[in-house]
């Protein structure tokens, strides 16, 4: 029946998670380091407050937008944590996930033709979004020995005048990394002599090691350029509950809710009441999880080390992104063979972009006695492989 | 007052005080001289009092009981509540003892094989204390949590996908 479906999206390949999702779910006994997302479950206070909706029969939809005491609560939050100003009535809008965020952004703005510059490596679905919504992708490097940071000079090289929005997604997935400000102005003057919008993805924004998360959309004259996406899942580990935002202009957020009203309609209803509960009460549950991941990325960066890799010191997210070029192994085939011998599944840099390549991603969102095992059987391997060389 | 960096050591080793100084070193960035020697000056200060695993008895066969006792006393004019509570707390039976606001004085949590043996204690040993006003015991029926632990509840296993983006 292949020949039904549309031909961008049969031309679209799978993706690269999936691919090794499907290996792993074959195995038995595996320690996975896969998976992008927290091991912690919701805090008790947010669960409670989604089972108080229910009990008190809140099943209905939503404004298109989101409930507008979520909306406000947000925007007191934003202003609080990243300094940034958005009206709830007209510049947010409360999506399932910031997924559904990054789907409606791509789909809001880009034309067939427009093209859109990617980080490398990046995040999986900022690509096939864009090329859904009939757009092109060029991916930007980014590289180890610069704090896996986007520069001006790599954005240059991969500039079109096609371009038409930049993608930023810091702290990373899947390299860790973080963009502080002086890194972040010279982007914003390359966006400003090219007019160009930026979708930030600042997910993992909570999830910062040394200093706090600084937003794009705070930078002088960036506020009106950047769609600033963000959600729930990683912060409050919320991932089953699909909430996300997506934050901009008016005009803007106005082009987005289009799609989302005849698509989405609104996000679920418990998810945003329990999102509420978390803006306002979670917040120490949240730094503990943040003081417990900062204790295992340490412990990965030096069980990696130790091995004789080269670790990049991640400072955001939960994944650390180790060099394993030295086995001469590809990251693929490293990955395939780490998984058949040890059974440690860890993710192979190329899913996240073709500068990936030489590179693992393990999430440290495990405890910390997993962690420690997954570095036992890595070490093994990787002792095996580099005294072959 | 504690500095952030100390403040995380000391929650960790509360977390866990099998930790080695360096294996604390490897998850705080800290060096392990350092926590060495943090490690003594809160022994000396008594911030650091002890170091016990916490063991769920009623997993056990053993036979014990505990209970809560209210305890009214006189306080004692230049003493307070202190000197009645300092006396209180030298039974090794007393695991623990709080002053407490409210319609009593003293808390205690006490622990023996029986609940005769409990009873026996309050009535022969605690009550007849000179300024001890009276008594009221509760026994403990069941433990579901202690000390932030979780003692009667279901594990929640959580299903994960085994990878995702």
């Amino acid at each position: 029946m292949n020949h039904y479906l549309a031909s961008h999206v049969a031309g679209l390949p799978p993706s690269g998670i999936r691919k090794f999702f499907d290996l792993v779910a074959t195995m038995k006994d595996v320690i996975s380091l896969g998976v992008g997302e927290p091991d912690f479950v919701t805090p008790w206070t947010v669960r409670e407050s989604g089972i108080f909706s229910l009990e008190q029969g809140q099943t209905m939809y939503t404004s298109n937008a989101g409930l507008l005491e979520l909306r406000e609560e947000l925007s007191h939050h934003l202003t609080k944590t990243l300094g940034l100003c958005y009206n709830p009535l007209n510049e947010i809008l409360v999506t399932a996930g910031a997924s559904e965020a990054v789907d409606l952004v791509m789909r809001a703005v880009l034309n067939p033709g427009d093209v859109v510059l990617v980080p490398d490596p990046s995040y999986v679905s900022y690509a096939p979004c864009a090329i859904l919504a009939g757009a092109s992708v060029r991916y930007v490097p980014t590289h180890a020995k610069e704090n896996f940071r986007l520069r001006v000079a790599d954005l240059n090289q991969m500039y079109t005048p096609n371009a038409k929005l930049l993608v930023l997604s810091y702290p990373n997935n899947p390299t860790g990394a973080i963009m502080c400000r002086e890194d972040l102005i010279p982007i914003a003057e390359f966006v400003t002599k090219h007019d160009l919008l930026v979708l930030a993805d600042d997910i993992y924004s909570d999830l910062t090691y040394e200093g706090r998360h600084v937003s794009f959309a705070s930078l002088p004259g960036m506020h009106d350029r950047t769609l600033f996406v963000s959600g729930f899942s990683k912060s409050y580990a919320m991932t089953g509950w699909r909430i996300g935002y997506v934050a901009g202009h008016s005009d803007l957020i106005s082009g987005l809710t289009k799609i989302h009203q005849y698509t989405m309609l609104c996000a679920p209803i418990m998810g945003q009441i329990a999102a509420l509960e978390a803006l306002r009460s979670a917040s120490e549950a949240k730094d503990d999880m943040v003081t417990a991941y900062d204790r295992r990325r340490r412990l990965m960066v030096h069980g990696f080390r130790q091995m004789g890799l080269d670790c990049f010191e991640p400072l955001g997210a939960f994944y650390v992104f180790p060099d394993i070029s030295k086995t001469n192994l590809s990251s693929e085939a490293f990955a395939e063979e780490l998984l058949r011998e040890e059974k440690v599944a860890v993710v192979p840099g190329t899913a996240f972009g073709p500068s990936g390549e030489g590179y693992i991603r393990c999430s440290y969102a495990y405890s910390i006695e997993q962690l420690q095992e997954a570095l036992i059987r890595i070490s093994q391997f990787v002792e095996r492989r580099l005294s072959k060389l | 007052m504690l500095t952030e960096e100390d403040h995380r050591l000391l929650k960790l080793i509360a977390e866990d005080c099998r930790l080695t100084p360096e294996q604390l070193s490897v998850q705080t960035g800290l060096t392990p001289d350092y926590i060495r020697k943090r490690i003594i000056d809160w022994e000396k200060e008594k911030v650091i009092v002890g170091y016990q695993p916490m063991i769920n008895w009623a997993r056990t066969n053993e036979e014990r009981v505990s209970a809560l006792i209210e305890v009214r006393v006189l306080p004692q004019r230049g003493y307070g509540f202190d000197k009645i509570a300092k006396r209180i707390q030298k039974f090794p039976e007393i695991k623990a003892l709080f002053l407490m606001s409210g319609g009593y004085d003293l808390s205690l949590l006490i622990e023996g094989k029986t609940m005769q043996e409990v009873a026996l204690f309050v009535a022969e040993k605690l009550a007849p204390l000179e300024h001890v006003q009276s008594t009221a015991t509760h026994f403990v029926l069941r433990r579901y949590k202690q000390d932030g632990v979780e003692l009667m509840g279901e594990e929640e296993t959580i299903q994960r996908l085994v990878v995702s983006p």
